[in-house]
């Protein structure tokens, strides 16, 4: 029957049976079959593991400083030493943890590994071995940076400014011998993308058919690969002045401190892109699927993403209006600045063109989606204050730019980050999740996030001043508030983690394409086999959801190979 | 109307402005506030409103919409662009202005270290608060002697980099008297957000008295207390405590008259030379255990005022068993110890 006509679709029934009943999950055995797997999947499955730790290590480190940050010390009650220096070392952590090893990696080297082969209906990226050895980038990295945790810490912010950090008796040295070995991993990752992107999409997908999350990856990795070998030079002479003293960046030695900000603000800024692009991505996919809508504005949205990765490259100079670089590269950098705003804010006009005359679900996903668009308008509006020559010199370096880059590049990210984790999860593990549970979640890190960091805007506007161990009273009630409001999004993180347990142990079996979408990951069966497709599947426009029918029985869609072709023909009209 | 709105001299998240930059930046603040609670309602608004009109109603849905339009797309491209290009030009002509400081502005010498502000004086005062004339431009041309910091004063709107190895420049002007807070706000190590001093902002009358006072403050004060005020002003309490635990540097307690031992294994008894020395050129002395970390207070720091950190270590030391002098030598217009 079925089997004979449409073999990719045969999993819908038989749930991960496929021929021969195994996934890549359960193909072969053994922690070296994981631990020497080419696999695109179990390279995305390593990279969720080791990920996933460095965000709750990271997340820890915030919550200890958000905890310590609700006091503030008094004429009687004096800040000790010991306190002052373990704040600065929780901050400090908290954000190179977070950076380097969470919001940079975890879409491209989680879901990216994950899914980008599978919607190009491909057996794997273009490399492998240089797959498996980004992973192995990323854990030497990581140990380098439990080498610095264990051996004196790190107080320098993950800026690492000079002269202080080639001043500070912390462990400067392994930490950027941490991220030097992270960006490698990083490069790596957007080095197989690109080649994967370019070389083994499938016939019939034009640049112009590839589903969006692919151009924002596509973006992304040529960050990646543009901008990370900046970072690691900038790192080497980092060490070389630390060590050998050569007198690049530490003016007692003939230097320029001001020069490292320019080196480190070229990768770091593109880096944020590297966090939102990706993120970017995600939102288009959800945006379109729980429409059940073509998505509005196609190439519009592509290029956006390249658009917004080519200016990234410019507006490095807008972190530093007040170091006293020249008025005219202040106002260049505040010009190109502004220019990012547009494409952004057509990626936002046209997911909610998307959702005109659609069939919204409010499935977890969605809600995720959801929230994506109303923080990434705030940041996105926030921004527009800070790209403000006038209106940047009293927000620098308060609590004003601490809420902005986190509405971006945490809430936002974030937001994206688990949207595409509950949207995904039924196809990686073939298993649903508890969607009650998973909504209150949702609630929690919603509402958590904003009364964590909306009022930093206010106190950030009232001047309180960012890495701060100690605070005067007038801004005791901004602080307190903002505790209370990341205990409450901790909450909603640790439900969604233990949500996410329970369906791994006891979720109901996942059907192949429990939302309609159309791209070609939901044209196998969930999980996938270890080759992904047991037939090559046939490509159509990603955003034409038309030919797959709800069947309630599954719970899920089912595609219909007649429909497909009506499609497809109108399509050619 | 945005920019009926932006002319109103309320704000809701701002602290009162108290220099001439504030019109122009809280008229901006304003502006961009009130667009961006505009294009935030805006597109909450149709989001909520899409998510109820076009709730799914059944999973067989399958809705049809347009799904490109090259009109629509540039049409909506074109008002965030014009808004933000008037918000560039805007903010640019406020920094203009704010970069510039006029001719014959009054400056301000202005040195940061770990943690620690100190502002001198044309007229050879020095102090560890910024005190200013009201309604007069007050120049400040700021370095650091160790790491970068920034000179941050909310109420006036300005912010500038003390870097090390260059002289940046700022410029304000008080609109009213008063004292507001100053706050370092580039990260620099472990007492950062200790680094909070205070501008006074005086009238012109009050001014020169003040400066007149600084220039001799320790007259009529005992050596030992002006060398307290030292301590606790110019950021020496940091790093040295009085309780006799070594923090960032060695401890004051019982420091005068102690051997000193030096890293190279040379020893030093601390006499009066050893302190002044110091506190000039610090490196040239470091105790055995501890890091060249101490900058140099060479031009920020007076005869008189070393002379009282010297007494000052005398009264709290046990190795000192002479008398502490009640009077400041050579200040021969001191009034008579009563």
């Amino acid at each position: 029957m079925s089997v004979i006509q449409d073999p990719v679709n045969s999993g819908v029934y038989s749930g991960q049976d496929q021929p021969g009943g195994t996934n890549y999950i359960n193909h072969s055995k053994g922690v070296m079959s994981w631990l020497l797997t080419l696999d695109h999947k179990r390279i995305g499955l390593m990279y969720m593991v080791s990920v996933l730790s460095a965000f709750a290590l990271g997340g820890t480190f915030a919550i200890i400083l958000r905890t310590m940050l609700f006091t503030h010390s008094s004429p009687e009650n004096p800040i000790s030493d010991s306190g002052q220096e373990l704040y600065n070392q929780m901050f400090t952590l908290h954000g190179a943890v977070l950076v380097f090893m969470f919001i940079i990696p975890a879409v491209p080297a989680i879901l990216g590994n994950m899914i980008l082969p599978l919607m190009l209906g491909a057996k794997d990226v273009a490399f492998p071995r240089l797959n498996l050895l980004s992973w192995y980038c990323y854990i030497v990295g990581g140990l380098f940076f439990l080498f610095v945790l264990l051996s004196g810490g790190l107080d320098t912010g993950w800026t690492f400014y000079t002269p202080y950090s080639t001043s500070t008796s912390t462990s400067v040295a392994a930490a950027t011998l941490g991220a030097f070995v992270l960006g490698f991993s990083s490069i790596l990752t957007g080095l197989n993308f690109i080649a994967t992107i370019h070389m083994l999409r499938p016939p019939g997908m034009g640049w112009f058919q590839l589903p969006l999350f692919l151009w924002a990856l596509y973006a992304t990795s040529l960050i990646q690969v543009l901008a990370t070998p900046v970072l690691a030079i900038t790192l080497l002479l980092l060490l070389a002045e630390k060590v050998l003293h050569i007198g690049i960046f530490d003016p007692a030695l003939g230097g320029d401190p001001v020069l490292f900000q320019h080196f480190f603000w070229f990768y770091s800024h593109p880096a944020v892109y590297i966090m939102i692009l990706p993120a970017m991505g995600i939102i288009s996919e959800l945006i379109s699927t729980f429409s059940r809508r073509h998505i509005f504005g196609y190439s519009f949205i592509a290029f956006s993403s390249i658009a917004i990765a080519l200016l990234g490259f410019l507006v490095w100079g807008h972190h530093m209006y007040t170091s006293g670089q020249s008025g005219m590269a202040n106002a260049v950098f505040s010009l190109i600045t502004f220019s990012v705003a547009i494409p952004s804010a057509i990626k936002i006009f046209n997911w909610l063109a998307t959702m005109y005359k659609g069939s919204i679900s409010l499935a977890t996903p969605m809600l995720y989606a959801l929230a994506f668009i109303w923080l990434f308008t705030i940041g996105g509006l926030t921004g527009v204050f800070l790209g403000s020559l006038a209106l940047n010199i009293h927000a620098h370096d308060t609590y004003f730019v601490v809420a902005h880059f986190h509405y971006v590049m945490v809430g936002s990210m974030m937001t994206a980050f688990l949207g595409g984790m509950y949207y995904w999860w039924p196809k990686m593990f073939g298993k649903m999740y508890n969607e009650p549970v998973a909504k209150v979640a949702w609630f929690l890190i919603f509402a958590g996030f904003n009364l964590t960091f909306f009022i930093q805007f206010i106190a950030g506007s009232q001047g309180m001043p960012r890495r701060y161990a100690d605070y005067l009273p007038e801004y005791a009630f901004f602080h307190k508030f903002s505790t209370v409001g990341s205990y409450v999004l901790a909450a909603g993180l640790v439900l969604v983690l233990l949500n996410w347990i329970h369906a791994l142990l006891k979720g109901k079996k996942a059907p192949q394409n429990p939302w309609g979408s159309n791209t070609l990951e939901w044209h196998t069966s969930s999980p996938p086999p270890h080759e992904n497709f047991a037939e090559t599947p046939t490509v159509s426009d990603p955003y034409v959801m038309g030919a797959w029918d709800y069947d309630e029985s599954i719970d899920g869609y089912v595609h219909n190979p007649q429909k497909a072709q009506e499609l497809a023909q109108q399509g050619h009209h | 109307m945005l920019a009926i709105l932006a002319q109103t001299d309320k704000t809701l998240f701002l602290p009162p402005g108290r220099s001439t930059f504030a019109g122009t930046h809280d008229g901006l603040y304003n502006f961009v506030l009130w667009m961006s609670v505009f294009w935030l309602v805006l597109i909450a608004g149709l989001l909520v409103y899409f998510v109820i009109k076009y709730r799914r109603k059944s999973p067989h849905d399958v809705p049809e919409g347009p799904t490109h339009s090259t009109a629509i797309e540039l049409g909506w491209t074109l008002p965030p662009l014009i808004l933000v290009m008037i918000i560039f030009v805007w903010g640019f002509r406020g920094f203009r202005d704010m970069n510039q400081a006029p001719n014959g502005a009054y400056q301000v010498i202005v040195n940061a270290s770990k943690w620690n502000w100190s502002f001198t004086y044309g007229e050879g005062a020095n102090a560890s608060q910024l005190h200013v004339p009201v309604d007069t431009p007050i120049s400040l041309v700021l370095t650091s002697s160790d790491v970068i910091h920034s000179f941050f004063v909310p109420e006036f709107r300005v912010k500038k980099d003390a870097v090390p190895g260059r002289y940046n420049k700022a410029w304000f002007q008080a609109t009213q008297v008063g004292e507001y807070n100053l706050f370092c706000t580039e990260y620099c190590g472990k007492s950062h957000s200790q680094m909070i001093s205070k501008v006074v902002v005086h009238t012109k009358e009050d001014y020169a008295v003040w400066l007149e006072k600084q220039m001799r403050w320790w007259e009529g004060e005992k050596p030992a207390d002006v060398g307290m005020k030292v301590y606790t002003q110019r950021g020496c309490k940091q790093c040295h405590s009085l309780d006799g635990v070594d923090g960032d540097g060695p401890s004051w307690k019982d420091l005068f008259g102690s051997t000193r031992s030096f890293a190279d294994g040379t020893t030093r008894v601390a006499d009066e030379d050893y302190i002044r020395e110091s506190i000039l050129n610090p490196g040239s002395q470091v105790v055995a255990g501890f890091d060249n970390v101490m900058p140099t207070f060479q031009g920020q720091i007076k005869d008189p005022e070393v002379t009282g950190v010297i007494e000052y270590l005398k009264s709290i030391s046990t190795h000192y068993e002479g008398a502490v002098l009640e009077v400041m030598p050579g200040a021969a217009e001191a009034p008579p110890a009563e």
